[in-house]
């Protein structure tokens, strides 16, 4: 599973790439891996605002429907409609395929997150 | 995993990279590749699914044919030697035991194949409606495995393997002891994707030998293992229910658009009162194919709902890998059931808008 440096990692397999106060948000090669075929996904609005465990969207697979969660708190900037016209670009290219790009509202919570080097050892243990 | 049943091919799994789930009990591969890319092979070309979970069970005896006869919706009279019979077993108030498929050696001689969930259940049923029938039920699932060769090519991959002349077995026929690849096996053009291709059984310990055979012959076929997954999308586009989805103790074989199985002519059969008083009564509810209006995923159990009231649920809904739409198999409320009719199909928490069509949302490729 590829695991890209100088992103953070949540212990449910979304990715956050901080660029200043925003962050893009999407989810890791293990996440699509596991899911199999994404055929569908669902984004949210622009401007909602959401705390960290809220749902960001929806991927569905084949088989079922799963919830992806914000791992930071933010205001949603920009959503990415071209993996809602293509799914497939979710298992194709999952950290090209970011969800959400949101702004920042308290930086400390990156710290609840995982390096790459973190996440590599929690995939291990999975 | 460690508790589930195996079938004789789970140690091959891994080298298929198959992914395993829990499915009714049994540790089974719901992918190798992708549900997708399998589902393709199997429209296109072929693909190999272990089915070994499914039960054998045999019925023997001067007055099998009576017994089963009884036992089962369809009529065996109209059933040739060596000629299988897709039919239900029904419970007395019409509800489905099981569907199944009978397979016929001689008046005496049957061979019943039925869904791995309902194995143990199907045996006791035909124990228990034995009575005074002179016959000997045997549930030998246990020692037999099933593989199943599905799509346009099956046929062509399968014939390297044999001196039998496959063509001479036509749909819903079968043949016993033929040899493939030197295995004796029972042969049947049937399966469970709306393709052509051959259903062979065989005991245990030529399973794996055989699954190998094929995957090697089948390879410049295009042929690949094929899991769980696309088997149901598979049955699912091809318009075949799916026993706990359409049919179930609590669903008729009429509620669920199956009448043309259930032959009220032929005399008396377990639940054909409970069924004629259905019919006779019309049906309150049935199983209708729909598609999304709007963008949206249906799921087995989502809420039906129209005039903002709850109609009935989706029994199966899917991405449909080879008609690309969003499309689903739903019970609800007759008076709502007419083509072109919208219903909402509950997603989320939201209502979408859906389309009520023909359930045979792809059109069978069978060889007849």
């Amino acid at each position: 599973m590829e695991v890209l440096e100088g992103l953070y990692y949540s212990k449910d397999h979304e990715w956050v790439k901080v660029e200043g106060d925003k962050a893009y948000i999407g989810i890791t090669d293990y996440a699509q891996h596991s899911l199999g075929n994404i055929v569908y996904v669902e984004l949210p609005e622009v401007g909602a605002e959401l705390s960290a465990g809220d749902v960001l969207g929806v991927v569905e697979s084949v088989k079922a429907a799963s919830d992806v969660y914000t791992p930071v708190d933010g205001k949603v900037l920009e959503v990415n409609n071209a993996i809602v016209d293509d799914p497939s670009l979710v298992n194709n290219d999952p950290y090209g395929s970011w969800m959400a790009l949101v702004e920042l509202k308290d930086k400390s919570q990156l710290d609840n997150l995982m390096t790459a080097e973190e996440y590599k050892k929690f995939l291990d243990e999975e | 995993m460690d508790n589930l049943k195996k079938t004789p091919l789970f140690d091959l799994y891994k080298k298929y990279n198959g992914k395993i789930i829990d499915f009714a009990g049994w540790a089974l591969p719901v992918q190798f590749e992708s549900i997708i890319s399998e589902h393709e092979a199997v429209r296109n070309a072929a693909g190999l699914f272990d089915v070994s979970h499914m039960g054998e069970i045999t019925v023997k005896g001067r007055e099998a044919f009576n017994f089963l006869q009884n036992l089962i919706t369809n009529d065996l009279s109209k059933l040739k030697d060596n000629q299988v019979l897709y039919t239900f077993m029904c419970n007395y108030n019409g509800g489905v035991v099981d569907d199944l498929l009978v397979y016929k050696y001689s008046d005496e001689h049957f061979y019943l194949v039925v869904n791995a969930a309902n194995i143990e259940k199907d045996y006791k049923w035909m124990k228990d409606n034995k009575g005074v029938y002179e016959v000997e039920i045997n549930n030998i699932s246990d020692e037999i495995s099933e593989l199943a060769i599905q799509g346009p090519k099956a046929e062509k991959i399968l014939q390297k393997l044999t001196d039998t002349d496959l063509s001479e077995i036509k749909f819903f026929y079968f043949k016993d002891n033929v040899k493939i690849a030197g295995i004796e096996c029972l042969v049947s053009r049937t399966g469970y994707t709306g393709e052509d291709g051959f259903e062979i059984y065989m005991p245990n310990k030529y399973a794996v030998e055989l699954w190998e055979k094929i995957i090697e012959v089948g390879k410049e076929y295009g042929l690949k293992p094929a899991g769980l997954g696309a088997r149901d999308t598979l049955r699912f586009e091809a318009g075949l229910p799916l026993y706990g989805n359409e049919l179930s103790e609590e669903i008729t074989p009429l509620e669920a658009g199956f009448e043309f199985f259930v032959k009220f002519g032929k005399g008396n059969f377990i639940g054909k009162d409970a069924l004629l008083k259905q019919k006779e009564e019309g049906l309150k509810r049935k199983i209708v194919g729909f598609e999304m209006i709007d963008n949206g995923i249906p799921r087995h159990g989502y809420e039906v709902r129209a005039d903002n009231q709850k109609i009935g649920y989706v029994t199966t809904g899917y991405f449909s890998p080879t008609l690309k739409k969003n499309i689903g198999l739903a019970l609800i409320d007759s008076k709502h059931a007419q083509l072109g009719n919208q219903i909402e199909i509950v997603i989320r928490n939201k209502p979408l808008k859906a389309l009520i069509i023909s359930k045979n949302f792809y059109k069978k490729n069978y060889k007849k």
